[in-house]
């Protein structure tokens, strides 16, 4: 058997599965979202859908909530895990336990996080009781909002506490890869410590560092379970409000729900071309 | 700078731990009310409800494990041989296919799900475990296909011409040449598969119509009620498997980016 068939051969399972379920989903979801469902009695295809989700205001303050949650998670938790990782990398007693505590939350579903996070910060939380034993507040009410929050609060500390340990992990992974040799250069030709990891380090930590980074905003963008436990009830997160819709007792709001979820995909095509690139760059 | 290291590196433990806290002291508490700081009365209530037949909690365990097992064992069948193709060799659309294999793991699952469902709708396949168990391949096989060509990429197929030079059947150069090296592989990234799985909530929501209710929506619907002593009882169930997994891989996922790519997005 020549190598062309024999690749054909192993890959076509593979490719038959993700080519229907994900591949053909993103297209029937895509023709659903021109409002053509012949089921419903839909065959005129239009962009109904799309004009009636982007005029909404409701549509405009979740899509903008969803880049707030991605965008300043995936910053706070870079930075975090990037001062983690320099911090795991030297020896202090618990360094082992750290370590093994970064490895063990990375196997805690996030759902789980969430409601940890939400006894944690709610207004008769752990932090609201201590405030009160400590005179700081007399009533749950007065604590501040850190959950269901309009500012979503609640969710970005959810996902800096689970994602600060993938980057982490990604970023120890890298150091161990490239040695001390190259700091130990710098250092010997005189350049401080911090000289050492700004001009030495964290350039070759980068590609790393952006590629994981990149995973982390695809996601925080895209996922339902976090907000719909943390989120406000106004704005919600885009997933929460492409759900809500898609489970709308009016069959006439599915294809809005269709159109978010296009403008989901649409937003993480845009990270896996970032990602492509990054990676290529980073193997070169 | 060495205290400081040190009062570093406890603020660091602290904050990994410190939300699982409250969940685990939930579980063991009857009636824990503002403003006090512990609970005033400790209870296995929460415990016995959530073992006992009546709260659904070991049905659903059930059916998540074997919803998780069916996903990951349909996973390295269809994975591994993909694995190889990508591990070993190069070919005119290699880079396509990669990228057809990454979009799946990178894409929220909200976006292509509800499309899912239309097809699965016409399929008979909603609202059926088989429809899950398919759904979860979306994020599983790209993971395990990615573990897996990274294996093969190190695998030195010569072994197995010299196997078939000394008159091996094609069955027994897998089973005694081919399976016991890519064996460690297969494992890790089985395991990994299986937590992705276990950790699934939109995909096993919008395909399973609620009915098939896997531990992750039943611990939402004990949250969301108020119910904070169960889902406290819950939640440490729910995690065990992921602890067991860890200690099971723990040497080996800290050299390895990819797997440690695999677990984040679980």
């Amino acid at each position: 058997m020549s190598d062309r068939w024999k690749i054909l051969l192993l890959l076509a399972p593979a490719m038959l599965i993700i080519g229907v379920l994900f591949f053909g989903a993103l297209a029937t979801g895509l023709v659903r979202s021109f409002n053509y469902m012949p089921v419903l009695g839909l065959t005129e295809p239009s962009l109904e859908a799309y004009a009636a989700v982007f005029s909404s205001p409701a549509f405009g303050r979740s899509l903008l909530l969803s880049l707030h949650i991605a965008l300043t998670s995936t910053l706070l938790s870079a930075l975090i895990a990037l001062w983690a990782a320099v911090l795991l990398r030297q020896s202090f007693p618990g360094r082992r336990i750290a370590t093994f505590l970064f490895q063990l939350n990375l196997t805690v579903p996030h759902i789980v996080g969430a409601i940890g996070i939400l006894y944690l910060f709610s207004q008769s939380g752990a932090f609201a009781r201590l405030a009160h034993a400590t005179s700081l507040i007399a009533r749950p009410a007065e604590f501040p909002a850190l959950v269901f929050d309009p500012y979503a609060i609640g969710i970005i500390l959810q996902y800096v506490w689970k994602e600060v340990p993938f980057i982490g992990l990604i970023l120890l992974a890298n150091m161990q890869a490239i040695g001390d040799d190259y700091e130990s250069a710098a250092r010997s030709m005189g350049a401080s410590r911090w000289q050492a990891f700004r001009h030495v380090l964290l350039p070759m930590l980068m590609p790393g560092l952006l590629s994981a980074s990149i995973l982390v905003f695809a996601f925080a963008f895209g996922a339902y379970e976090i907000p719909a436990i943390l989120g406000a009830s106004f704005p919600q997160a885009l997933p929460v409000l492409a759900y809500k819709s898609f489970t709308d007792v009016d069959l006439a709001a599915r294809p809005e729900a269709m159109a978010m979820a296009m403008v989901i995909a649409g937003i993480s095509a845009v990270m896996i071309l970032a990602y492509l690139r990054l990676t290529r760059r980073g193997a070169r | 700078m060495r205290s400081l290291r040190l009062l570093s590196g406890a603020v660091l433990i602290t904050w990994l731990v410190l939300p699982l806290i409250p969940l685990a002291i939930w579980s063991f508490a009857r009636g824990w009310r503002f403003p006090d700081l512990l609970p005033r009365d400790w209870t296995l209530a929460a415990w016995s409800y959530a073992l006992s037949g009546t709260s659904g909690v070991l049905a659903s365990l059930g059916l998540t494990l074997g919803i998780a097992a069916a996903a990951t064992a349909a996973s390295i069948v269809i994975g591994v041989p993909a694995g190889r193709a990508l591990g070993l060799y190069r070919f005119r659309g290699k880079t396509l296919v990669q990228l057809m294999i990454l979009a799946p793991a990178i894409v929220p699952g909200i976006a292509s799900v509800l499309g899912l469902h239309g097809l699965f709708l016409a399929l008979g396949l909603t609202n059926t475990v088989t429809g899950v168990i398919l759904v979860h391949l979306i994020p599983t096989l790209p993971y395990m296909i990615l573990v897996m060509a990274g294996v093969f990429a190190n695998f030195d197929t010569r072994i197995e011409d010299q196997a078939r030079s000394l008159g091996a059947s094609p069955v027994q150069v897998f089973r005694y040449v081919t399976l016991p090296a890519i064996l460690p592989g297969i494992i890790v990234g089985g395991l990994f598969a299986f937590l992705i799985s276990w950790s699934q909530y939109i995909l096993t929501l919008v395909i399973g119509g609620g009915r098939v209710t896997t531990l992750p929506l039943l611990l939402f619907t004990f949250a969301t009620s108020g119910r904070n002593d169960v889902t406290g009882a819950i939640g440490m169930i729910y995690i065990l498997p992921g602890i067991l997994i860890l200690a099971l891989t723990a040497r080996r996922i800290t050299g390895r980016s990819g797997a440690i790519a695999g677990v984040g997005r679980a």
